[in-house]
């Protein structure tokens, strides 16, 4: 379980941020996290409002969001959806494919308030 | 990925930098600041300073890791007394508590720091970081870090090394790679250990859990083996030599190697735009 940790490393970025754009608070952190990222996104909004209490990020809304898991087959070449334990090629089911989206844990945007 | 070179940016969210740019005002009067870095960048940045210290000394970084108990420990044991004569080595052992590896190490006349992490599940690059500060790097070839036993959080944390070698004893079970893709989806090689049981259990198929791995698109070579009765040791002594040897030739050239799977997200996304500049103050 390292949502918190994760979420409190988040939470220093957001901040720098802030201090950065003088801003007094935060009102919206967009995220991206992916069914491959290897971050719970249920465990990681849980974790937030503890994080963020006394923070200038304390009332901001944590949205979540999270990108279909897709692969490119490097034998066929076509692109088709997978699942997190099955990332063959959905077409000619060849092993030799790439991840395009699904392993994202990414800090997207913030919203701040002057 | 990393946020310089333009590879965090996916099909998912290269709209909200190619709409209105870096630094958007909304209706309200609100302002929407676009960041996009890796929400463990604390973590990869230090990782990239481990990785330069390894690479400064001319030592190859391994991380291993497993659940609890498929041997770890013992595979280092075995290998420290088939290379103790040709590679110098050392280790990091993570457990939450005891020194208990860390001496059953050094009872092979090697080098080992432990780290007890207490509560925490994984090492990360900050606590690995701690314990360089205690180990000569300039003493060894080898490092092998031994990380907390455990499927699934090591897998999200980049301590700086540069090689994935994930155990899977056969008293585990053929599918965990298909029950922790995580963990599995990012190693070099898998190793399933204790294959001197392999007769005695009768349900676990070799073969399956290869299948399982390449079902996570994973190239890594897989061999079977057992550390405490020496079975089948020379595959995983001979990829060893055949890391050290390349790891002297990237740092002839001057490159380096993070583990498989940065790398990969690197070169998919190496078409698509960087971000937009900083504004300035």
């Amino acid at each position: 379980m390292h949502e918190l940790a994760v979420c409190q490393g988040m939470l220093r970025q957001v901040m720098d941020i802030t201090r950065r754009e003088q801003a007094r608070t935060v009102t919206r952190i967009l995220v991206q996290v992916g069914p491959l990222s290897g971050v719970e996104p249920r465990l990681l909004s849980q974790a937030f409002p503890i994080a963020s209490a006394g923070t200038p990020a304390a009332g901001a809304v944590l949205e979540l969001e999270s990108l279909p898991v897709r692969v490119r087959c490097e034998q066929c070449g076509a692109e088709t959806d997978a699942r997190p334990n099955r990332l063959l090629c959905g077409a000619c089911g060849d092993y030799h494919t790439r991840l395009l989206s699904g392993d994202e844990l990414l800090l997207v945007s913030v919203e701040l308030e002057r | 990925m990393c946020d310089t070179c333009g590879c965090n940016i996916t099909p998912g969210n290269r709209h909200l930098i190619l709409g209105q740019g870096k630094l958007a005002r909304t209706e309200d009067g609100r302002s929407a600041v676009t960041v996009l870095s890796r929400l463990l960048s604390e973590n990869d940045v230090q990782a990239l300073h481990n990785r330069r210290h390894f690479d400064q000394h001319g030592v190859l970084a391994i991380n291993l890791m497993s659940a609890p108990g498929s041997g770890k420990t013992a595979l280092l044991e075995a290998t420290i007394d088939a290379l103790g004569d040709e590679f110098r080595i050392g280790v990091v052992e993570g457990d939450l508590e005891t020194e208990n590896d860390a001496e059953r190490i050094r009872a092979r006349g090697v080098p080992a720091v432990q780290i007890v992490t207490g509560t925490a599940c994984h090492l990360d690059a900050h606590m690995l970081h701690d314990a360089l500060h205690r180990i000569d790097l300039d003493s060894l070839d080898i490092l092998f870090i031994e990380n907390v036993g455990n499927l699934v959080c090591p897998a999200s944390f980049d301590l700086g090394h540069h090689r994935n070698v994930t155990l899977l004893s056969v008293t585990e079970g053929d599918d965990k790679p298909a029950k922790y893709p995580v963990m599995f989806r990012g190693t070099d090689l898998l190793v399933l250990s204790k294959s001197d049981l392999l007769e005695i259990l009768g349900d676990f198929d070799p073969a399956a859990a290869e299948r399982h791995l390449r079902a996570l698109a994973s190239r890594a070579p897989v061999m079977a083996l057992s550390a405490r009765k020496g079975i089948e040791l020379d595959a995983w002594l001979d990829w060893l030599r055949a890391e050290v040897r390349a790891q002297r030739e990237r740092l002839e050239r001057g490159d380096s190697l993070t583990p498989v799977m940065q790398p990969e997200g690197a070169r998919l996304h190496e078409t698509q735009p960087a971000p937009a500049p900083e504004p300035g103050p």
